[in-house]
């Protein structure tokens, strides 16, 4: 119980510092949403407009939004994924070819081009989809890949640049949280038993002076007296004082374990349930960086974010690692026609509503704020509590994600008219009322 | 001295010293949900609370240590346009025999959880009755026949087809096919060609609330009607708003003409309604001018009409007043030629001769009545079903198909049928469950449900509409069309049936295009049925329809009178027997649920000293069982008449609908011109008592304009800001609004405030907004003997108030005590208003502020919210509440296994896929009310949010304004100075909007506008008594 109780302050210093953190890079991180859900749908990537003639560094920085949106889930830079690896890609062939081949290859390749043909023999006569994207959006991405050539394959945390920081302070903060905590416990331990070994000296030592003390003949009955005097145990076992004090310490410590287990009833943070198939966040979202709208393709539109159908799994795994043991289960359910019974590790109760798209499309809320580091999770579990405080708490301290939203904009003006010193949170523009959840 | 309370006191009976110090009386029995529960169990044994609480600890503690593993299932293949959680709509109809509605079906998750109207429909214009809004639960009805049955027994759809087509094969008589109207081209086209492989079939459509005279009348077609282009209308008997023929195109196009507002170009107008009728229907009930008249009147009534208007032959005999009324409508009739409308219910093809010939010569044929594009909706012949009853009992039918026809229970010759079915070498149910019919049947092959299923309709000539499948067939059920391809031999699917038909529709150039669109509209114009439907009788001439009326004899003095009709949610009683929502929506008129009832006027239950719940017998000559059924006083019934509903008595129709009322089918005589819906009866007194499930029982409003108010157009049009009172209370500052003084801050509203308006002018009292309420809300139905105990769930009701005799000099002759006490007694031929009454969301809300556990707060949008998880159910709101629109979960009605007759769609997990996954299932010991559809106005500021824009208007609906056949409830934001509720609100301050109970100050966010009818004086709140 205290352990559980330690680590759950644990979290809420991390917690606290994640938010403080996190609030620092507040505008980052509502442009990387803009960019992160712009890339459900190829075309709406269009938002992130490439710099024109704004200078390489705008337009590659364009193209890196445009790449993870786009082009991650079957292209990396330097590894063949399920696309060919793309560097280089500006030497093998010309950017108007690249423009018209990422528009619309099935064209190229019915034109007869050779290498495209060969191309789309080699690659199991799979065929890249189409992408409405502009030429100049095209051109960007060519530069963040050429930018990209040669570096080393980094498996950073999250698709986005904020996750990135919040990942690093994580890290930071969880490395040297469990450092410190090593050290003093190897110190409490090395404590510990040297008290003892001072303790049993000291009691051998004292042993050894009575059996000579005992050994003199010269002792008058006050000094045996004093020797053979044995500690009152009984007297002690009777002091009221003292049961008073052991009975309350015993008392207040069951009161306390009984509201802490009480308070844990319904609470499933941490809940880990083995799922049917071993599928790794770790790897999907960590390593290959796939957009999370990608397979959760609800996340922006709908109150669920989905758990992707077998066929979004069958986009990459008609190709890659179709020998793997798990992979062959989504075969095998397929061909059977059983949907997979994934086991559901957010409950949320009926009694309270919830809408994925509220916090991340119009709130701009990162995944990972309530998922946790789901790019590290080899397993997903619940990171957050889903309590009620934990929903009111958010939702008193976060500030609307007002910025080029219309619908905001008045309520902006009023706000900042009558009470501009503090922040236009969610509560006080009636997030905190009940009928904003129950219903 | 002493002072006594009442005469018990006085008496000091036993019984009045045992109670006097109990402060409270008795509670109603908590543990009884239906009546007949004699002994009250609701004391638990010491032992069973033992056992319980023991149970009960050990279940907590096992609850904490582990929650329940729960499955996420995604699809395997999902298809594009479906997202978990996300609603798609799509266009549908709904045409059950009786009333057609073209739909939109909300399908959330691949299942349909709600319809709405179609706005696209140039016939009913996203209108939407209660009984169409209560479909969508019989869908999921268990009570549906789930697989195919051959004598008794489960078998595949090829086994059954091996047999009926064997049986088929060696018919030697006749080939019957029985339905009811069938307006689909397509389905008519598959019958053709199960025609045609077969010898000798026929297919027999009969109606049960027949129009067989009035398509005899006008040469085998139903005119189409346009209320909406009429100034004056004459109903003789034709409940046209509630029941007759196309209630929800009526009601639209009525509801046209008799909006009115002040700031037009010219001075406001109205149509004017007469209505000669026996029993207070819907239509009578909106009527400005409604004459109670016995059926056995009728003919007169319709010939002194037509000697007014063509002339020719004497008056009939009827009372001065009736013909004083007659005499009026006649001249305002004369005084609108081709701007007017006769229309009568009457199944006598003699009456609708001379109907057919009063609308020819007030030169409304072309404007209000077009024989050119027909009505299809109703095709039956009774001569046909007459013949056809005939010959199965002579054993000229060999093999007959019941198709969506039940009339066995529904027809007055069902016992000649039931008889008859058995000389059938063949016989077949395509019905959907095993009905009174179905189940005397050798075959039962059931039809999917329409939302299982694709079809097409024609309702008028020109109009077309598409049914589509909102979800696969839920049990192993075929569509009808399909079974009729396969008999014929064909193994074409029904969809590529009807594809292949609708090319000559669209067009073979470009059809995929037009097809997918009509398909998306779910209408489309062009006509499909070839030629109007063959009539069997000859049209009858207006001299001979004359002199056929004449020779009516008048039923001798004393006799009483019985007059069939219809319930506006009942209807027939088809499918909508076994719809819980449908039996416990209460009639617009009586607000009774759960059963019919003898309605008899108050003279003959005084002459015969009856008191409400009486049981009576009734009995008729040549009607073998005699109905036993309770007695309701009903103002506005004809004297010396009585009424009863159809569509109960169901024996077969599932756990809601069986014995719920009593059969009255069989009290309709089969005539030679058709079926007759009256007759004379009998009436006995047996001496029980059966209570009667009424939601309103009080009359009427007591002369308190703050509750609901009325006008006449003249003052209207006079003076429009005459026509409503507002209360004014006394200040040091003199006389000032209510709202001047406050013990509450007033709210700030700076992103939304939502509002209502109800304008009563339109409200008819249907009860589409109280279903449709009720299915979005997952509102659940608690049976008779609950809303007896008034413990019904609908959180919004349509109240219903008659207007008395009384007079303001009254006060002064007879007595202020006496006064009041006449004025709650209604008069005899009352008028009466609707009014719609939901949580009115106060912006000084009494409940709020004597909730203990802040459980019912107010929003910073003006909605004032129920917390259910919070709610601690100690009724104070309720009690606190002054529009009496809160309502407290007495029971678990979704597991307590006594309500699981009655709201099967939250027991089965078949019925609880209907339920609304938006809105919670409140629990026992809660309270809940109207919450302003709040999922929906979350859902429209969310789409609107992730839009970057604002909200526009008329985004977010509620349920209620949605589902409103005449549009009389709007809903909107009222911060939003362009939105139509904001302009409403603006025009009609100080006109016809009011607050009810102004005074109290609570400040509603619904506004109601006052009713205005076109007569020369109210029957409500009359100034003086007319010399």
């Amino acid at each position: 119980m205290m352990n559980s109780f330690l680590s759950r302050t644990s979290y809420w210093v991390l917690a606290l510092f994640l938010a403080l953190a996190g609030s620092a890079t507040a505008q980052d991180a509502t442009s990387a949403a803009t960019v992160s859900q712009q890339g459900v749908t190829p075309g709406g990537a269009a938002g992130a407009n490439p710099a024109t003639g704004g200078g390489d560094a705008a337009a590659i920085q364009a193209g890196d939004a445009l790449f993870k949106a786009n082009c991650t889930q079957c292209h990396a830079v330097n590894e063949k994924v399920v696309g060919p690896a793309l560097a280089g890609i500006t030497k093998r062939r010309q950017i108007p070819w690249l423009v018209k081949w990422v528009k619309n290859p099935a064209k190229v390749i019915a034109s007869g081009d050779e290498y495209a043909v060969k191309l789309f023999n080699d690659y199991g006569k799979q065929q890249m989809p189409s992408f409405a994207l502009s030429d100049q959006e095209i051109t960007s991405i060519m530069a963040w890949v050429t930018s990209q050539e040669g570096q080393k394959t980094v498996a950073d945390g999250g698709g986005a640049g904020v996750t990135k920081e919040n990942q690093t302070a994580t890290d930071g903060q969880d490395g040297s949280g469990a450092g410190a905590g090593k050290y003093a416990d190897v110190l409490l331990i090395v404590l510990v038993v040297v008290l003892i070994v001072l303790v049993v000296t000291l009691v051998i030592i004292a042993n050894l002076m009575k059996d000579v003390l005992r050994g003199r003949k010269d002792l008058d009955g006050r000094d045996v007296e004093i020797l053979e005097q044995r500690f009152d145990w009984a007297g002690l076992y009777k002091s009221t004082a003292l049961r008073g004090i052991v009975g309350a310490v015993v008392a207040l410590a069951l009161l306390y374990a009984g509201v802490q287990s009480v308070m844990a009833v319904g609470l499933t943070q941490g809940y880990q349930p083995t799922q049917p198939i071993a599928f790794s966040h770790k790897l999907h979202a960590g390593e290959n960086n796939i957009n999370c709208a990608y397979c959760h393709t609800s996340v922006y539109k709908g109150k669920s974010a989905n758990i992707p159908s077998a066929n979004i799994c069958m986009n990459c795994h008609s190709q890659i690692k179709t020998e793997s043991p798990e992979i062959k289960k989504i075969y095998r359910a397929i061909e059977r026609k059983q949907p997979i019974q994934w086991v559901r590790v957010h409950n949320l109760p009926d009694l309270a509503y919830f809408n994925h798209s509220q916090h991340t499309q119009v709130g701009g809320i990162q995944c990972q704020t309530c998922h946790g580091p789901i790019q590290n999770m080899e397993v997903v579990y619940q990171y957050s509590a889903l309590t009620m405080g934990w929903c009111i708490n958010c939702h008193r301290e976060t500030p609307l994600n007002t910025k080029g939203n219309a619908y905001y904009d008045n309520l902006v003006k009023l706000h900042d008219k009558s009470n501009n010193a503090v922040p236009f949170t969610v509560s006080s523009n009636g997030g905190t009322e009940c009928s904003k959840c129950h219903y | 001295m002493k002072y006594w309370k009442g005469i018990e006191e006085l008496d000091n009976s036993p019984e009045f010293a045992k109670n006097a110090f109990a402060e409270f009386p008795d509670f109603l029995p908590v543990k009884e949900s239906r009546a007949g529960d004699a002994e009250d169990t609701s004391v638990a044994p010491r032992r069973d609370f033992l056992k319980l609480m023991g149970f009960g600890v050990a279940a907590a503690t096992l609850a904490a240590c582990e929650a329940p593993v729960r499955k996420a299932i995604p699809y395997l293949n999902k298809p594009e346009e479906v997202d978990p959680t996300i609603s798609n709509f799509y266009a549908s109809t709904y045409f059950t025999g009786s009333d057609y509605n073209a739909v939109l079906v909300k399908n959330r998750d691949g299942r349909p959880i709600k319809l709405e109207g179609n706005p696209e429909s140039p016939v009913t214009r996203g209108g939407l009755s209660a009984r169409a809004q209560a479909a969508i639960l019989s869908l999921y009805d268990g009570g549906r026949l789930q697989h195919f049955m051959a004598k008794g027994k489960k078998v595949d759809f090829e086994e059954a087809d091996r047999a009926i087509r064997a049986g088929l094969n060696s018919a030697t008589g006749k080939i019957t096919i029985v339905s009811p109207t069938i307006i689909s081209p397509s389905t008519k086209r598959a019958i053709a060609a199960f025609a045609g492989s077969h010898r000798n079939v026929e297919h027999v459509m009969y109606d049960v609330n027949s129009a067989s005279g009035l398509l005899q009348a006008n040469g085998g077609v139903l005119p189409a009607y346009d209320f909406s282009r009429a100034n004056v209308i004459v109903s003789l008997g034709a409940d046209f708003l509630g029941t007759w023929i196309s209630p929800v195109e009526y009601s639209r196009q009525y509801i046209t003409n008799r909006k009115v507002r002040s700031d037009g170009p010219a001075k406001p107008t109205m149509s004017r309604h007469y209505q000669f009728e026996t029993a207070l229907s819907l239509s009578g009930s909106n009527a400005d001018i409604r004459v109670p008249v016995k059926p056995s009147q009728m003919a007169a009534v319709v010939l002194a009409l037509y000697g007014a208007i063509v002339g020719g032959g004497a008056v009939p005999t009827l009372t001065p007043a009736i013909n004083e009324k007659i005499k009026t409508a006649a001249a305002e009739l004369q005084n609108n030629r081709g701007a007017s409308l006769v229309v009568a219910g009457s199944n006598d093809p003699a009456v609708q001769s001379l109907v057919a010939a009063i609308n020819q010569s007030l030169g409304n044929v072309g404007t209000t009545v077009d024989l050119t594009n027909p009505s299809y909706v109703r095709q039956g012949d009774d001569a046909r079903m007459a013949q056809f009853v005939r010959d199965l009992n002579n054993g000229a039918i060999s093999a007959v198909f019941f198709y969506n026809a039940n009339p066995v229970y529904n027809h007055p010759l069902g016992a000649q049928i039931k008889a008859g079915i058995a000389k059938a070498a063949l016989s077949v149910s395509l019905n959907d469950r095993l009905d009174e019919t179905g189940s005397l049947c050798q075959y039962q092959t059931p039809d999917s449900h329409w939302l299982e299923s694709w079809n097409d309709y024609e309702p008028k000539r020109g109009f077309l509409s598409l049914a589509q499948p909102a979800i696969t067939p839920i049990f192993k059920t075929r569509q009808g069309q399909e079974s009729f391809l396969r008999w014929a031999g064909s193994n074409e699917t029904y969809y590529n049936f009807l594809k292949a038909g609708w090319r000559n529709v669209l067009g073979a150039n470009g059809f995929q295009a037009a097809w997918d669109k009509a398909v998306h509209d779910g209408v489309a114009t062009g006509t499909a049925l070839a030629v109007a439907p063959a009539f069997s009788s000859p049209v009858i001439g207006a001299a001979e329809a004359v002199s056929r009326l004449r020779n009516v004899t008048a039923a001798p003095a004393g006799t009483v009178e019985l007059a069939l009709y219809e319930k506006v949610g009942i209807g027939e009683g088809g499918v909508e027997a076994n719809n819980p929502f449908l039996q416990e929506l209460p009639d617009p008129i009586s607000k009774a649920t759960w059963g019919n009832y003898v309605a008899v006027p108050r003279a003959m239950a005084v002459a015969n000293k009856w008191e409400q719940g009486d049981v009576l017998s009734v009995s008729a000559a040549g009607v073998a069982k005699p109905l036993n059924l309770p007695v309701l006083i009903q103002p506005g019934q004809a004297d010396g008449t009585v009424s009863i509903a159809v569509g109960y008595g169901r024996m077969m129709a599932g756990r809601v609908g069986d014995n719920v009322g009593e059969n009255a089918f069989p009290f309709a005589q089969v005539g030679k011109d058709g079926i007759v819906y009256t007759n004379a009866v009998t009436l006995k007194a047996t001496g029980a008592n059966s209570p009667i499930a009424q939601t309103q029982t009080h009359h009427t409003i007591m002369d308190r304009r703050e509750v609901v108010q009325e006008n006449t157009l003249a003052k209207y049009r006079e003076n429009p800001k005459e026509v409503t009172e507002y209360e004014r209370i006394a200040t040091p500052e003199g006389l000032e609004k209510p709202s001047k003084v406050s013990l509450w801050q007033d709210y700030q509203y700076n992103d939304h405030h939502w509002g209502m308006a109800i304008d009563l002018n339109s409200c008819i009292g249907c009860g589409s907004c109280v279903i449709g309420c009720q299915t979005e809300n997952n509102i659940a139905v608690v049976g008779k003997q609950q809303v007896i105990n008034r413990r019904e769930m609908h959180w919004m009701r349509i109240d219903r108030y008659y207007s008395s005799n009384a007079h303001k000099s009254d006060f002064d002759e007879k007595g202020k005590l006496d006064t009041y006490a006449a004025m709650e007694d209604p008069s005899d031929n009352p008028q009466v208003v609707f009014q719609p009454m939901l949580c009115q969301h106060c912006n000084h809300a009494p409940c709020e502020t004597v909730c203990p556990v802040l459980a019912t707060t107010h929003s910073s949008e003006g909605l004032n919210q129920m917390t259910y998880n919070r709610c601690v159910g100690t009724r104070y709101c309720a009690n606190n509440c002054p529009y009496k629109v809160r309502r407290f979960n007495w029971f678990s009605y979704y597991s307590n296994e006594k309500f699981e007759d009655v709201n099967g769609h939250m027991f089965t997990d078949l019925g609880r896929m209907v339920l609304n996954p938006d809105v919670t299932v409140r629990a026992r010991g809660v309270m809940e009310k109207c919450s302003f559809c709040v999922q929906r106005i979350q859902l429209g500021k969310l789409e609107a949010k992730k839009q970057k824009r604002r909200p526009l208007d008329g985004e977010v609906v509620a349920a209620c304004a949605q589902s409103c056949p005449t549009e009389a409830i709007l809903f909107g934001d009222m911060r939003d100075p362009s939105s139509r509720i904001s302009k409403l609100l603006k025009r009609e301050d100080g006109e016809r909007a009011f607050h009810v109970l102004d005074s109290i100050n609570v400040q509603p966010n619904v506004t109601y506008l006052t009713k205005i009818r076109n007569v020369e004086q109210s029957a409500f709140f009359p100034e003086e008594k007319p010399a």
